[in-house]
């Protein structure tokens, strides 16, 4: 049995095989043949060697002739690597003495010269990784032909494990096969992150590298509680935890019956719950639960899951759905929020050192009028469907909310021109996740009609703190007296210029910190549709007054530390006292 | 046959050492040899006709190698890959190193996008 620890980003725990998936989709099982096979298999390996050493040529030639001599000469050396004659005996021996199947035996034998050269302290030397990495790619392209087995053609229930997933391929997942996802990097808000949460799967990211422990077929557990990935479980742990897993199930269960109750407070204060979303099918999810409305929804895998930009006919029939489904309660949608690099948009990558301070989300959009305008286009065409609002992502100062302002009634215009019906009264809000903008709130709060504050990032940006970090991810932290001081000074603008605001990051869902939420004012929580029975029920348990008391004593409190413990034996007190009281 | 063993050592002078470029060279000039070649660097003996098992010895500039040579043509296999490693595998490797930003399969190469266009 082996733990790798990770970042916790979707609840629950996932019990099943292992599938594992390199860069390129490929899966790589640890597979035997026959005796008999070995022939076969042998000759299998010469013609993907043969075929390989064409291209490498072929590409060669065709880069000598571009861009000289010199980079052809890349190829020939990969050539040379394909062709070292030690490294075919290595792989033959493991096919004919072990009976390993070509592709396990290519990949088990390139992936350990890999490490080799990874391990040698000459910097330029051991990128040479990269060359046998890019054969070893090359060979099982040749071997697996049409037969790869991706992700889009799952065929039996797994857990997806991988260095990372790109969002192509967590969008065209076969979401019927997938229990889990286990990752060696990424953090909370990625992408894996967002599509374990809509699918509401189990998730472990950032778990750092662990991929070569495991092999396709292997026995793992996902523990999306406490960020936990476990191989190769032991008896009793797999007890534990299958008991723990039905536990949840009956929890959710129990949660269940709360979903026509509103999330009403012992003392008659009603508290929206909403619902963040990313795909339009999410709303069966979200009406199932009894949310309130949908409180964001993302719309970045109209981008990411076509490859392409998105038309305005796409962009509406994803937000007529929606609207349509949701039948007259708000649907919150948030315009692009996505870094530049991630949508295959230029800027060369040395611009973009600190991608989460750089081109992205509405900067992106303000430098992409056509688009921004398609999507605005969308957004009013739906809006005679339903009680549709929209919202800008990322404002960092007030010009950028003029020129947004500014293009959305240009693209009013463009409907006026074409003769096409819209809310001319359209609500437009704005997140609020840049410490600056909270810092001028009350400016904001009178040029928009609500605020919805995204914790993720605003504590990122205000605790300087990259959360997909292993090393310093602990000091990110939603309970942070700072971050509960930003909280209510943004409440207060709101409050005072008439505009509501809400509160849709992650912190929303965690139901530690429900009452301090309540407390410093907001009325309005969006979580994910699997959390709404969860923060309904607290909501349904507390008093505004108790709220209020717990917010004023952790804003005095000095640390992060003393605010989570703080809250969590509060917690604890208000589910313990009404348990006893239901008795 | 006769086992004629003839072994010589030798310096490797270009600055960017012997990646993967001048291992190529340095391969397909043994290959054309029936000699058995092996390389030793500080007891650490490799196949001087694998190009994996050379690089990684990692042998940056300044580093001493043996070559020996078994076999007929061990003379003039020992002669003509001495000659390749003390010439820096070409003239041109005595270029500076690459700049930053190169992709990483370039990079070691030893000419940088200016000096192509110049």
């Amino acid at each position: 049995m082996q733990t790798f620890q990770g970042i916790a980003v979707s609840p629950g725990v996932a019990i099943g095989e292992a599938f594992v998936v390199d860069s390129e989709g490929f899966r790589i099982p640890r597979r035997f043949i026959e005796r008999d096979a070995v022939q076969d298999e042998l000759k299998r390996l010469e013609a993907s060697v043969e075929a390989v050493a064409i291209q490498l040529e072929q590409y060669g030639q065709a880069v000598a002739v571009q861009l000289g001599e010199q980079y052809g000469a890349i190829f020939s050396a990969q050539h040379q690597m394909l062709r070292d004659a030690r490294l075919q005996t290595e792989i033959s021996s493991l096919i004919s003495q072990r009976q390993y199947s070509a592709e396990y035996a290519v990949s088990r034998t390139l992936r350990r010269y890999a490490k080799v050269f990874q391990n040698l302290e000459n910097q330029h030397m051991a990128e040479r990784a990269h060359d046998i990495f890019d054969i070893e790619k090359r060979l099982l392209r040749e071997l697996l032909g049409g037969k790869r087995e991706d992700l889009a053609h799952l065929s039996s229930q797994v857990i997806v494990v991988a260095h990372d997933l790109t969002p192509s391929e967590t969008a065209n997942l076969n979401t019927n096969f997938v229990r889990g996802f286990a990752a060696e990097i990424g953090g909370p808000g990625g992408h894996t992150a967002i599509v374990a949460e809509a699918l509401e799967i189990p998730a472990v990211v950032g778990a750092g590298a662990f991929l070569n422990e495991v092999s396709g077929g292997d026995m793992l557990i996902v523990d999306g509680d406490r960020g936990r990935i476990i191989l190769h479980p032991d008896d009793a742990t797999l007890a534990s935890y299958r008991q723990q897993a039905e536990q949840q199930r009956s929890q959710a269960a129990q949660l269940e019956t709360l979903r026509d109750l509103p999330a009403e407070t012992l003392d008659g204060q009603k508290i929206a719950i909403m619902a963040n979303i990313e795909f339009p099918r999410e709303v069966d999810a979200c009406l199932a639960r009894g949310a309130n409305g949908i409180g964001l929804y993302r719309t970045e895998f109209l981008y990411l899951g076509s490859g392409h930009e998105p038309s305005e006919d796409e962009h509406y029939q994803a937000y007529l759905r929606v609207v349509q489904a949701m039948n007259g309660r708000p649907v919150v949608i948030r315009t692009l929020d996505l870094g530049a690099d991630k949508m295959g948009l230029s800027p060369r990558s040395e611009n973009e050192r600190n991608p989460f301070l750089g081109l992205r989300s509405i900067r992106l959009s303000l430098k992409n009028l056509a688009g921004f305008r398609t999507q605005l286009r969308a957004i009013l065409r739906a809006s005679v469907h339903g009680d549709v609002r929209v919202m800008f992502p990322l404002i960092s100062t007030l010009s950028e909310l003029r020129q947004a302002k500014v293009v959305l009634r240009d693209s009013m215009e463009d409907l006026d021109e074409a003769g096409i019906a819209y809310n001319r009264d359209l609500p437009i809000g704005m997140m609020v996740e840049v410490p600056a903008t909270a810092l001028l709130i009350d400016r904001f709060a009178r040029e928009v009609d609500f605020l919805s504050i995204g914790t993720n990032d605003l504590i990122q940006y205000a605790l300087a703190v990259d959360r997909s970090n292993r090393e310093v991810a602990s000091l990110y932290n939603a309970g942070d007296p700072s971050i509960l001081q930003l909280i209510k000074q943004i409440v207060n603008a709101g409050d005072e210029h008439r505009v509501h605001t809400s509160l849709c990051g992650q912190m929303s869902s965690n139901p530690m910190f429900t009452m301090v939420l309540i407390g410093l004012g907001l009325r309005y929580l969006s979580v994910p549709p699997m959390a709404v029975p969860e923060i309904k029920n607290v909501c349904r348990r507390v008093s505004l007054a108790q709220c209020e008391a717990v917010a004023e004593r952790a804003l005095r409190l000095d640390t992060a530390m003393e605010v989570n413990d703080y809250l969590k034996q509060e917690l604890l007190a208000v589910m313990a006292q009404t348990a006893e009281s239901t008795r | 046959m006769s086992a004629l063993t003839v072994r010589r050592t030798v310096t490797i002078v270009n600055p960017q050492g012997l990646h993967a470029r001048p291992a190529d060279l340095f391969v397909r000039l043994a290959n054309q040899f029936q000699s058995t070649i092996e390389v030793v660097k500080n007891h650490e003996v490799v196949d001087g006709k694998s190009i994996l098992s050379i690089l990684t010895l990692a042998a940056v500039e300044g580093t001493q190698l043996e070559i020996c040579a078994t076999g007929d043509d061990a003379e003039a296999a020992l002669g003509a890959l001495c000659a390749l490693v003390d010439q820096g595998f070409s003239p041109d490797e005595a270029a500076p190193p690459p700049r930053d930003g190169m992709s990483a399969s370039t990079s070691d190469w030893n000419l940088s996008l200016d000096e192509r266009t110049q």
